[in-house]
């Protein structure tokens, strides 16, 4: 972790500042692009096991969802969601551990990059089956409401190709039948992997399907992190109020491949120098600066960067798992332990 | 007074939900319809809130049990047939059985499958899918073949502190019967010796148990004794209790309800013939139903499926041996 330095003073203002959603939603997009630069880095040089995956040009979108929620709230996010994760409070050394594989990460080494999560901290670990974090996502929050728990909010994130899945109907519409408090944020990048929308989909906008469900909708353009804030927020709060489930379609490009092994070449160029592919980080720091915080853009900018390499070098000296010392048993079972090892 | 197979499982779900505020029962008609089969009778009735009509949708179902679970709850789906959880596969085994190897948390919750063939049941309505998730790490899987284990594995089952998959048989339910339900029980994952015998060890499970006992008898008219040993639990599968049998008997015929290809039956003999090899005086067999989709009319599904008949024909070949 970054040592910082700062009298009373300073700490305070900035403690205030904080508070600010934009503000919030600017230091989380900024941590979320610098580790992941600083991830992209690591696997080019070989120093990560499986796969990178991206958030950038993202990262409004995520972020909006991750300040929006609070403590007692729930996250499932999915591949492109460091912002978000970062804004909702997941510690940043912890994604660093998940993609070294440290042992001392949220997985331990039994899974890595983008499936950690942290149930204590209201953070679900996503799996790759798309979709299949809608259904669980309301389960929780099903949960919460037999547990008499109120005001909470849940809400989960999914891409273009993901609404294709039968697991992502099922999940919503079980959402709006029991009318839980559930945001599902939807990311339409234009490309599910390499395939557009016109392969993935026949209706003109995905937001048209909020109707079918019964579910309240909001468009919003993803690259405008503030209008991200607005749409999110709102959609947030409507839950929050118990309004039901929400569906938000932002659309935007992502600006990489869809991993880092991908160049992702067949990314329409037309669409690239649209203005769904503006940078999102490059729009939010010039809110900042029209808001008289430039300087306070830098200086996030350089923390995150102290933070990220602070991790880094953290994780690198934390233990690896150790097949030997490793527990191989896949179920929780006390007192039966033994059986369900022969088992 | 009798109570029956079914009767059984309702009750074990009444004690559970009477006992623990954070059981709930998930499934579709299972609220004040009481279920396909009247599982949950009047369970809505007695525990508002807690007894929730799904829609058909057997992802969500699972999926929506495992975000519950991990949010500290018990939930119990019902499958409306075992056939129908393929649906709801992926939430099972890559969320529901992956869980708690990945994060350390436990998901604890129970997936119901009314099982198994009854006549004119056909293709859709009478699978037995322990074998599927038996692979699966991560799961324990039951198969009770007793009222009595109907009801204290099904209790078990839901206090567990790990994604069960509770395979009840449907043609044990109605006819089934006990005096009363069982004041305690033997452990889940312990098999059971249902009938002693010293010349050849029949291996079985869920409604095969009772097909194998009629056998058993069969012989005994014959004058082979077999020992006649019920699973109960097929993950984690009590391999000591077999190879003890196989001990006394040297003779082993593992019987499945399920298709021949893998499954519980070749899990057995397998262990039996690399565990216990020197304990043979006969290769060790299998029978199974037959390789093919599951029958509609009672002539093909009556040959379909291992009877009584069928397996006192494979004992007496490998007691011939």
């Amino acid at each position: 972790m970054a040592t910082r330095t700062m009298d009373r003073e300073v700490g305070k203002a900035s403690l205030q500042a904080e508070q600010d959603p934009m503000e919030r939603m600017s230091r989380a997009m900024l941590r979320a692009r610098v580790l992941e630069d600083k991830l992209a880095s690591l696997y080019r040089a070989g120093r990560i096991v499986g796969g990178v995956y991206l958030g950038r040009g993202q990262e409004g979108l995520s972020a909006a969802g991750g300040v929006a929620l609070r403590k007692g709230d729930v996250l499932a996010p999915l591949i492109r969601d460091m912002a978000g994760r970062l804004g909702f409070g997941e510690p940043l050394v912890d994604a660093v551990r998940a993609y070294l594989g440290s042992k001392l990460g949220p997985m331990k080494g039994r899974d890595g990059n983008i499936h950690r999560g942290d149930l204590s901290r209201g953070i679900l670990p996503m799996i790759s089956h798309l979709g299949a974090m809608v259904s669980a996502t309301a389960g929780v929050l099903l949960a919460k409401r037999m547990k008499k728990e109120r005001g909470f909010v849940g809400l989960t994130s999914a891409g273009d190709g993901a609404t294709s899945t039968g697991s992502f109907h099922e999940g919503l519409n079980v959402a709006a039948v029991e009318k839980l408090p559930l945001v599902v944020v939807v990311a339409d990048n234009g490309y599910a992997y390499s395939t557009p929308n016109d392969r993935q989909f026949a209706c003109t906008d995905l937001l048209d399907r909020a109707k079918g469900y019964g579910v309240e909708g909001h468009g919003v353009d993803g690259t405008d992190p503030e209008a991200c804030w607005e749409v999110v927020g709102r959609a947030v709060q409507r839950a929050r109020e118990g309004a039901g489930p929400q569906l938000v379609v932002g659309r935007l490009l992502r600006l990489c491949g869809h991993g880092e092994h991908d160049d992702g070449l067949y990314i329409d160029k037309k669409l690239k120098s649209s203005d769904r592919g503006r940078d999102c980080l490059e729009v939010m720091r010039d809110i900042m600066k029209s808001r008289g915080l430039e300087q306070d853009w830098d200086r996030w900018e350089k923390e995150a960067q102290e933070e990220v390499e602070d991790a880094v070098k953290k994780v690198a000296e934390e233990p690896l798992p150790d097949p030997f010392e490793e527990d191989w048993r896949a179920t929780a079972m006390l007192g039966a332990s033994e059986a369900v090892q022969k088992g | 007074m009798s109570v029956t197979y079914l009767d059984a499982i309702r009750a074990a779900q009444e004690k559970a939900l009477q006992d623990d505020p954070a059981v709930f029962i998930y499934g579709q008609d299972v609220g004040k319809f009481g279920g396909a089969f009247k599982a949950t009778k009047n369970l809505a009735e007695k525990f508002p809130g807690r007894v929730i009509d799904s829609p058909i949708s057997e992802d969500a179902m699972v999926g929506l049990a495992v975000g519950a679970a991990m949010e500290g709850m018990r939930p119990v789906v019902e499958m409306q047939f075992a056939d129908f959880s393929t649906v709801g596969l992926n939430q099972m085994l890559n969320h529901a059985a992956t869980t708690f190897w990945r994060t350390g948390k436990p998901c604890p919750m129970v997936l119901r499958l009314p099982s198994g063939g009854t006549p004119g049941s056909g293709p859709f309505h009478s699978q037995s899918m322990e074998a599927i998730y038996a692979h699966y790490p991560g799961l324990v899987v039951m198969t009770p073949a007793t009222v009595e284990d109907a009801y204290s594995m099904l209790l078990e089952a839901i206090a567990m502190p790990d994604p069960v998959v509770f395979c009840e048989h449907k043609l044990l339910y109605y006819h089934l019967k006990a005096k009363s339900l069982p004041a305690e029980a033997v452990p889940a994952f312990k098999a059971h010796v249902a009938r002693p015998g010293r010349d050849v060890t029949c291996v079985a499970y869920s409604a095969m148990v009772h097909e194998a006992l009629a056998a058993a008898e069969e012989l005994a008219g014959e004058g082979y004794e077999t020992e006649v040993v019920d699973l109960r639990t097929v993950k984690p599968l009590d391999t000591d209790t077999i190879l003890a049998s196989v001990a006394r008997t040297g003779r082993l015929l593992a019987v499945g309800e399920s298709w021949p290809w893998g499954g519980v039956s070749a899990e057995v003999v397998s262990r039996v013939a690399s565990e216990g090899f020197e304990l043979l005086d006969a290769p060790p067999r299998r029978l199974n139903a037959k390789d093919t989709p599951i029958p509609y009319h009672p002539n093909l599904w009556s040959a379909h499926r291992p009877t009584a008949v069928r397996i006192a024909e494979a004992l007496r070949e490998v007691l011939r041996y």
